[in-house]
């Protein structure tokens, strides 16, 4: 069953066009991939969805509504949460008040919203950092920290952009274990990756793109093996 | 959060203002303590929509001196008591803060300081120049009904305790978490679906309000206003930021403390130190500002969270 769609969205900056064309489904429950070489669109694909700016052409459907036209803001409010591949901590303010300032947005309540960062803070193992200031913490956990935030919306819809990048094996691991139990809990996720062998293993389909258009769709192995992919990631000769 | 010891402190000082008056009785330094009021309102105002939200406004005077000639025009051409000056005032101040809200927010960045910026001088111009409604630069005088200090320094004391309370409870709610998000990065609040728009209106409305009590009650005191004195850029619109960085952007007490030591060494340098008073209170400020960026409070706050971590034996962050 399908929870989300975009059919045909464009976005043009300019004379350059990012996105060209894009017509996918993502299914309820699944961790949908999208792959892609550097400067290929996938970003922002993202922003196309959260409504960072507006598309050019095309319709984004999220549970059979169209929501290509409502504002940023009422994105999240519907159930549609996002990292961001450059982190955005909320810099002065601690791990806790990162991730209340998530919860918020489904309660008005201080001491609620204090508890489900709790849960949050507890469930993505950073409650060694609750009380540090955001702008002081490691990599590996500013990004733990973003989708912390993101899931304190309660969103059904988790779009990651590039979590593991960065890590070591280790802690990508990590991320990895975590996103698969974000999985589990029901929420459908998008996720954007560049190391192969971490979308292989955990995207249930991938998307590649190369120049904002498709170039193979379909299970990890399908994809991986495309000539289109093999071709926009090591170049014409291994084709 | 709202424990036991910030309580205490909070009713010592309260004590302490309220008996203030009966032990200064001379009439200048009291009214150097109404000035004290006066600004420490000012400045918790615009610490809400700077401080917190993040928001920085150059264009205080505004609010300031629609306040002052609300209460000042009420007496002019409808011959009412200034006084009722203290309800129209702010809400004057919020209603030109509306339109500025919906045009300045959305501008990012510096636009915004800059817009302000132009605000407060597009008031001064015109209440300048609207000399039929203003009396232009001639300014308003007024016959105050009271004269005695006292009950000015009580009636700026409650107004004062007001403010501060009103920020307090806005700034310790959910939108105070969405306006220091907001201040922080606000990419990243829009994501987790504020809208940002709304919420800094919600800290401009309020900054607006309490700033144009101000102006109102400034009216009230001093029976004497023009354009050139209540829509001042350097000594409304920029003094109440240097107020506010000295005492502590984005704490609670900060607007307080700086208004006490910037009005009280003001008035010491300037009785002391003759034509230098202004050369030598220009470098101290700066120097303290230099040497205790967040403040007097902001400093106190980071040697207080320090003091507890190592209690705790945490360790790390700011
Ligand atoms: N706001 C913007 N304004 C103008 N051009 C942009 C903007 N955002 C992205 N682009 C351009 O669109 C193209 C796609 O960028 P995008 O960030 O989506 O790529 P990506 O696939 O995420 O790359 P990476 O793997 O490096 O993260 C690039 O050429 C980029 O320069
Ligand atoms: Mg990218």
């Amino acid at each position: 069953m399908s929870i989300f769609e975009t059919r045909g969205i464009t976005k043009r900056f300019g004379g350059l066009t990012a996105v060209n064309d894009l017509t996918f489904t993502v299914n309820k429950g699944e961790i949908f991939g999208i792959i892609g070489p550097n400067g290929s669109g996938k970003t922002t694909v993202f922003n196309m969805i959260s409504r960072f700016f507006p598309i050019t052409a095309g319709e984004i459907y999220f549970n059979d509504k169209r929501i290509d036209t409502l504002p940023a803001h009422e994105i999240c409010k519907i159930g549609i949460g996002r990292t961001f591949q450059v982190v955005k901590p909320l810099r002065r303010m601690t791990v806790q008040e990162n991730v209340m300032a998530g919860a918020f947005l489904r309660t008005g309540s201080i001491s609620k919203a204090r508890q489900k960062a709790e849960e949050i803070i507890n469930f993505c193992n950073l409650e060694n950092y609750k009380f540090r200031a955001s702008k002081g913490l490691p990599i590996p956990l500013r990004k733990r920290l973003e989708i912390a935030r993101a899931l304190a919306t309660e969103p059904q819809l988790l779009l990651l952009d590039e979590t593991c990048a960065g890590l070591n094996p280790k802690e990508s691991e990590a991320a990895i274990e975590l996103i698969r139990r974000i999985r589990d809990t029901g929420i459908t996720i998008i996720i954007i990756e560049h190391i192969m062998k971490v979308m292989m293993g955990i995207s249930d389909r991938i998307l590649a793109i190369n120049f904002g258009k498709e170039i193979a769709m379909g299970k990890p192995q399908e994809v991986a093996n495309h000539p289109e992919v093999i071709k926009a990631y090591l170049g014409e000769a291994y084709a | 959060m709202l424990n036991k010891k910030n309580m205490l402190m909070t009713i010592v000082f309260a004590l302490i203002a309220l008996v203030l008056p009966l032990v200064i009785n001379a009439p200048y330094q009291q009214h150097i303590l109404i000035l004290v009021l006066i600004w420490a309102t000012i400045g918790t105002a615009w610490n809400l929509l700077s401080g917190y939200a993040g928001q920085v406004s150059f264009g205080h005077a505004a609010f300031f001196g629609v306040g002052a000639y609300s209460a000042g025009i009420l007496t002019l051409h409808y011959s009412l008591s200034p006084w009722w000056g203290l309800i129209l005032g702010p809400v004057m101040s919020m209603l030109i803060a509306l339109p500025i809200g919906a045009i300045a927010f959305r501008l990012r960045g510096p636009y915004f300081a800059l817009a302000t910026l132009a605000l407060g001088e597009i008031f001064r111009l015109v209440f300048l120049n609207m000399t039929e409604f203003t009396n232009g630069a001639k300014g308003i005088l007024i016959m105050p009904s009271i004269t005695s200090k006292i009950i000015y320094y009580y009636a700026g004391l409650g107004m004062l305790a007001v403010t501060l309370l009103v920020t307090y409870l806005i700034v310790h709610s959910k939108i105070g978490y969405y306006l220091v998000s907001i201040r922080e990065d606000q990419d990243a609040a829009t994501s987790l679906g504020i809208p940002t728009t709304l919420y800094k209106n919600l800290a401009l409305l309020p900054s607006a309000f309490f700033t144009g009590l101000a102006g109102a009650f400034y009216m009230n005191y001093v029976a004497f206003i023009d354009p050139n004195i209540v829509f001042n850029l350097t000594n409304i619109s920029i003094m109440v930021i240097l107020v506010v960085m000295l005492g502590g952007v984005a704490t609670t007490w900060g607007p307080t403390i700086g208004a006490a030591l910037y009005i009280i060494m003001g008035e010491l340098f300037r009785t002391t130190l003759g034509s230098a008073n202004v050369l030598v209170f220009g470098v101290l400020v700066c120097l303290i500002i230099m040497f205790l960026p967040n403040g007097i409070a902001g400093e106190l706050d980071i040697i207080k969270r320090i003091a507890q971590r190592k209690k705790a034996g945490l360790s790390g962050g700011v």
